[in-house]
């Protein structure tokens, strides 16, 4: 075990190195003069400042000095400065970072709960009136992309029936509030961003979870289970239900990137300061640092995710050797 | 369901290809008066909605059919033109041209503007055909591209094994970390934001699943006796992957890339949506979506029409490759979604 997790970490340094290149290629690969395009709204730069801002951006490097130089500064996760703001990246990360977290930790906390019964009872009342009911809507649900089951949200909830903000993480005097009226403020703005992140994984979760037992309830031992008179739900929970478990383990960290994914557009959408947000506003400003940072940053993550679900696999089940 | 999403798939791609003789400001076919400047007249039949149809065709479209003067004309407007009585013509279902202001805004359904019309008085019905073709040609170029990548690298990597297969795992592996949609935002930020440039961009990061699955159905492909057989006959490595594997592998990426074309869809429309898409006034439903936000508190009417076609459209992929799924793989038949 202590073998394949070095193993693994020692591969995942390599793929780590690699999402620094894929990085640091995506903003080279530009045509013409980045500083021209991160100046073209600014007609009345001068020669000095463009010379300044390419001393500033190290452009007078040639492209592999500038590429250590940059991962470098990357080990002491010092990712430069806003060409826009001056504020370091790091600090507008951690900024950032929470109202994203927040959202996703929740989304997925009820995705996740939501899931395992429903996937569980369509799966052993297979065919019946929910499973049938489920199974389609479900299926619908998870073809719908979230930010048009944003816009339907907006739509209808936010702006016909007005029930819920659909804009930013607090409403305008969420100063004056008493410290419960800021909670309840600020719960009441989470509800539709929640319900679009949620949406979308917990119909896939919920069509994983079936389709698994359903491939699991098929096998011997459960058939063993039974026939030694062990009650039906101590077969589906104890026996089966459990081995659903370990993909249903990995599949939580691979759905990271597509969480990540959908927030640019969601976050945008619902003006919420999540990592998305700050992004989408860091590729229109063509912040450059911020860019690289956010890319890194973003992929890392979901490496060590995927490593996590990888060792979490070994943990849950013992059968899996790593040796 | 899988036949019947194919056959809708099939209608969205015949709008596709249709759009010119669905949705035109042009007839179908006319016959019509027109005064040169040189006083002389013509009354002759003319088919523009069918030759701009026949333009798409690729490559040879543009060379075969121009179209004929007056329709060529920049200052002949059919419409301005068109005298009832004198002058017949077969208009499409959909009167408009998707790029066509008037002074109708913002109006709801109507039996003028089907849809209803935008804040410049566009019809929407219009810019959501036209729009189908955007993303119709979206899915396929890019998953095309994505494929040519994903299948030879998977092929590869599975065949020859070795440092070559490590090589390219670790590639996989590096690109599936990425949420693709940073990455293709990073790069449309310093590329001028053309669909070409987007399909090749959703090409080039999407093509990682399909690899990955071609390399594992190549890998076990290469070890049966078949391969060996080939081998054995003096056939070479290229043409035993691109022959006799590669064939037999392409069922599990069939499967991904139909999933891809609906996953491409969606980044387009995503895309589009946040302003880094199609630009402006060219339509495709993320675009009809963004206009339809912006006019969100006053008049809604255009935000469900974009959210149907684009929900219409995944699922209806989705359905396919699932069904594909269910063919290819025996031990899921008869089971259902």
């Amino acid at each position: 075990m202590l073998n394949y997790i070095i193993r693994r970490l020692l591969i995942g340094l390599v793929t780590l190195l690699g999402i620094t290149f894929v990085t640091f290629l995506t903003i080279e690969s530009a045509p013409g003069d980045i500083v021209e395009l991160m100046l073209w709204e600014r007609p009345d730069a001068t020669e000095q400042d463009r010379e300044r801002l390419r001393e500033a951006l190290g452009l007078n490097d040639p492209m592999a000095v500038r590429y250590v130089k940059w991962v470098g500064k990357l080990v002491t996760l010092d990712f430069g400065e806003s060409i826009k703001t001056g504020e370091p990246v790091t600090t507008m990360i951690r900024r950032h970072i929470w109202p994203t977290a927040s959202v996703g930790i929740i989304s997925l906390a009820l995705a996740f709960l939501l899931s395992i019964p429903i996937g569980l009872y369509s799966a052993v009342h297979r065919g019946g009136i929910f499973d049938r009911i489920m199974s389609t809507n479900l299926y619908m649900l998870y073809s719908v992309p979230s930010y048009v089951i944003g816009m339907v949200l907006i739509l209808y909830l936010g702006v016909e029936l007005d029930w819920f903000p659909i804009q930013g993480m607090h409403s305008d005097n969420y100063e004056e509030l008493s410290l419960g009226g800021k909670f309840a403020d600020q719960a009441h703005h989470y509800v539709l961003i929640t319900i679009c992140f949620t949406v979308g994984s917990l119909a896939y979760y919920s069509r994983f979870v079936r389709q698994n037992l359903l491939e699991v309830i098929q096998q011997d031992f459960i058939r063993t289970a039974r026939a030694k008179g062990l009650s039906e739900s101590r077969v589906i929970i104890h026996h089966a239900f459990r081995n659903t478990l370990i993909p249903f383990v990995s599949l939580m960290g691979l759905t990271l990137p597509f969480i990540l994914s959908g927030s640019v557009i969601l976050e945008h959408m619902f003006n919420w300061p999540g990592i998305g947000w700050l992004y989408m506003e860091s590729v229109m400003s063509r912040d450059v640092n911020a860019i690289m940072g956010l890319n890194f940053m973003t992929a890392a993550l979901v490496l060590i995710c995927t490593l996590l679900a990888d060792l979490a696999y070994g943990l849950v089940d013992p059968r899996i050797s790593h040796d | 369901m899988g036949m019947l999403a194919l056959a809708f798939l099939g209608l969205l791609a015949v709008i596709a290809f249709f759009a010119p003789m669905i949705a035109n400001d042009e007839p179908i076919a006319c016959r019509i008066e027109y005064t040169r400047a040189d006083g002389a007249t013509t009354n002759k039949l003319y088919f523009p909605g069918v030759k701009e149809t026949l333009r798409q065709l690729p490559w040879i479209g543009p060379a075969l059919f121009s179209a004929a003067p007056p329709f060529s004309r920049m200052d002949f407007k059919f419409k301005k033109h068109f005298k009832p009585g004198r002058d017949w013509a077969i208009m499409p279902p959909v009167p408009f041209s998707p790029l066509e202001t008037s002074g109708d805004r913002i109006q709801g359904y109507s039996g003028r503007h089907w849809l209803g019309t935008d804040e410049l008085g566009r019809d929407v019905l219009s810019r959501l055909v036209y729009g189908t073709q955007v993303s119709m040609r979206v899915g396929f170029i890019s998953m095309g591209i994505a494929a040519l990548i994903g299948l030879c690298l998977g092929a590869i990597a599975g065949y020859f094994g070795g440092w070559v297969d490590m090589i390219i795992s670790r590639v996989i592996e590096i690109f599936m970390c990425f949420p693709v949609f940073f990455l293709i935002l990073a790069v449309l930020a310093w590329f001028p934001p053309r669909i070409e440039n987007i399909m090749i961009i959703i090409g080039l990061t999407r093509w990682v699943g399909i690899a990955r699955l071609t390399r594992g159905e190549v890998l076990r492909l290469r070890e049966l006796e078949y391969t060996a057989a080939a081998r054995a006959l003096g056939a070479g490595p290229f043409r035993i992957v691109f022959r006799h594997l590669l064939p037999n592998a392409l069922a599990p990426a069939l499967v991904s890339i139909t999933f891809g074309i609906a996953g491409a869809i969606l980044v387009e429309s995503g895309l589009s949506w946040l302003g880094f898409g199609v630009q402006a006034p060219n339509p495709s439903w993320g675009n009809i979506l963004r206009d339809g936000y912006g006019l969100m508190a006053t008049s809604p009417h255009m935000i469900p029409p974009a959210c149907v076609a684009i929900f219409l459209a995944v699922l209806c992929f989705n359905l396919v490759g699932d069904t594909l799924r269910d063919v290819i793989d025996p031990r899921t038949r008869g089971r259902g979604a």
